[in-house]
């Protein structure tokens, strides 16, 4: 079953200063443990697409299913884990304790939290802030602990809004190997929006290109660089030739068949 | 204590000894009657003879103060949860927080009074109370309502109850401004503490000596009874400070 499913899906914002389409007749398709990349220019419709998918937002037209189920049963069953583009952090909790937030929620006792919460930090580099409030940390450190978050109860599908956007680029580099591990792992499904060209290409399966006014997939550019990604790939002819293909997708130069499934 | 702290105290704390000079000053050289403005010295003399009455007194109407403080403040957070929770109970309960905002405590207190006897503090603790209603209401509300929409979206996205979004989203964000709404009502309910005594009933607080003490023309007296509420309320207010200012540190405000 394909962990993620659109067909046709659009969204209108209506506003009293006029409609803004969003997204525009989306067909995709994201196989259960399959990583696709989203990426575009700012402001065509990768965050709402997201919020589409997480039952944040319901489509205005076209029909979307999470594991072939409704966006809301999907999310009420906690198919998913999601990290926003900001952090959105809550400031009055511990680093530790805004980890365990999904798991306290969810019933989960006090001592599976605490041993869970504490492989989390220590996946994302933070072991000695776990007592800190997030106003002590920097920017790319509370994207950590929200990429924490979103994976303490290791869902199947992984929704990610540019995650990686305020990470030093050494930083960066070691997450995305983490979070290649951790989904090769897992078995995850991962839907990630980035708005870098090497980052979609070393992370993903397939790249979605989108292009703004109104949001549509202008192209979809598989990437076949296997499933063992390690740091020797950055500086491979075939990571660059991936990469050239994402760019001039990306910059509407022709390459292959545009908006077609290249699968 | 750092320089800049000690800055900070050194200034109002000489201003003061200043004003405490210039009044002893005024008051000997033109010779002002003591019924009309007794001096400083004569207030301390006072004041240190009846040192054991001010502080019982103070002990008396603090613990009106925190009493009204405490209970004000739980029904006002009731309140505000409720509120923020239904539209049809804010359209019933924000005008009557601003009915109580506007309630004269001086009409209250002889009312309360004849309702519950003069041998009682209840009418006392009262009228704190809804003095401490309004202000706590009105800030926790908009506290409530100052949730932050990434906030609000994580906790859809992991399928929170309503009683739990407003267990560890609603309540905590709005704590801050609870504080801020106790701070304001602090002042005001040591004012109210101490008025409601003016109006007979037990004769143990700070306003009722302060009555009495100026009936007996015991103006040295009264005025070290008002010492004593000045010093009341400023115990009320920075501890309520302290409190207001821990909570947003917390919280990186
Ligand atoms: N709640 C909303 N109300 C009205 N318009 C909205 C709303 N959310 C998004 N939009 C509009 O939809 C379009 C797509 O926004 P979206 O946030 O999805 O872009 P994006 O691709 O994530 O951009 P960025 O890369 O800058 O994050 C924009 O034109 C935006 O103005
Ligand atoms: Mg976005």
């Amino acid at each position: 079953m394909s962990a993620v499913e659109a067909r046709g899906v659009g969204k209108v914002f209506s506003s009293r200063s006029g409609d803004v389409v969003a997204l525009e007749g989306i067909d995709l398709t994201v196989a259960a443990g399959e990583f696709v990349a989203l990426i575009g220019p700012s402001g065509c419709g990768k965050s709402t697409l997201l919020r589409l998918i997480a039952d944040l937002d319901a489509p205005t037209t076209g029909e979307l299913t999470v594991f072939g189920k409704t966006p809301q049963q999907a999310r009420e069953a906690q198919d998913y884990g999601i990290a926003f583009q900001q952090a959105g952090l809550l400031p009055w909790r511990t680093v530790t304790a805004n980890v365990e937030l999904p798991l306290e929620l969810h019933g989960v006792g006090k001592a599976e939290r605490a041993g869970r919460a504490r492989e989390l930090l220590s996946l994302v580099g933070l072991d000695d802030f776990a007592g800190h409030f997030p106003h002590q940390l920097s920017g790319g450190m509370q994207q950590r602990v929200a990429i924490a978050r979103s994976l303490a109860e290791r869902p199947s599908l992984l929704l990610m809004d540019e995650p990686f956007g305020a990470l030093d680029e050494m930083t960066r580099e070691r997450m995305q190997t983490e979070l290649v591990r951790i989904c090769a792992e897992s078995g995850a499904a991962v839907v990630f929006v980035t708005h870098s060209i090497p980052e979609a290409v070393f992370l993903s399966q397939r790249v979605v290109v989108m292009s703004p006014r109104p949001g549509r997939i202008s192209a979809v550019v598989p990437v076949n660089l296997g499933d063992v990604r390690g740091e020797g790939l950055r500086e491979d002819a075939s990571f660059f030739a991936a990469v050239t293909a994402v760019r001039e997708a990306l910059h509407g130069t022709p390459v292959t068949a545009r908006g077609v499934d290249l699968r | 204590m750092t320089a800049s702290a000690v800055r900070r105290w050194v200034a109002p704390v000489v201003l003061g000894v200043l004003a405490l000079l210039l009044w002893q000053a005024f008051v000997v050289g033109a010779g002002i009657k003591p019924y009309l403005l007794p001096s400083p010295t004569a207030i301390v003399e006072q004041l240190v003879l009846v040192l054991p009455l001010v502080w019982s007194a103070a002990l008396a109407t603090g613990m009106n103060v925190l009493v009204g403080l405490v209970v004000g403040s739980v029904v006002a957070v009731g309140a505000a949860v409720v509120a923020a929770r239904s539209r049809m109970a804010d359209t019933l309960l924000s005008p009557t927080a601003a009915a109580l905002s506007v309630m004269p405590i001086v009409a209250l207190a002889p009312a309360l009074n004849t309702m519950f006897g003069t041998t009682s503090t209840t009418p006392r603790r009262l009228v704190v109370s809804v003095v401490v209603f309004a202000p706590v209401f009105v800030n926790m509300l908009r506290g409530l309502r100052q949730v932050q929409p990434v906030h609000r979206d994580l906790l859809k996205a992991y399928a929170a109850t309503p009683r739990q979004i407003t267990r560890t989203v609603t309540i905590p964000g709005a704590l801050p401004y609870l504080f801020t709404g106790l701070r304001i009502a602090s002042s005001t309910a040591v004012i109210a503490a101490i008025v409601a005594e003016y109006f007979g009933g037990l004769q143990n607080g700070l306003g009722s000596r302060i009555t009495s003490a100026a009936s007996n023309s015991a103006y040295a007296r009264a005025w070290a009874f008002v010492l004593g509420a000045i010093l009341l309320g400023l115990v009320f207010y920075l501890a309520t400070l302290a409190l207001e200012r821990t909570v947003a540190r917390r919280q990186g405000g």
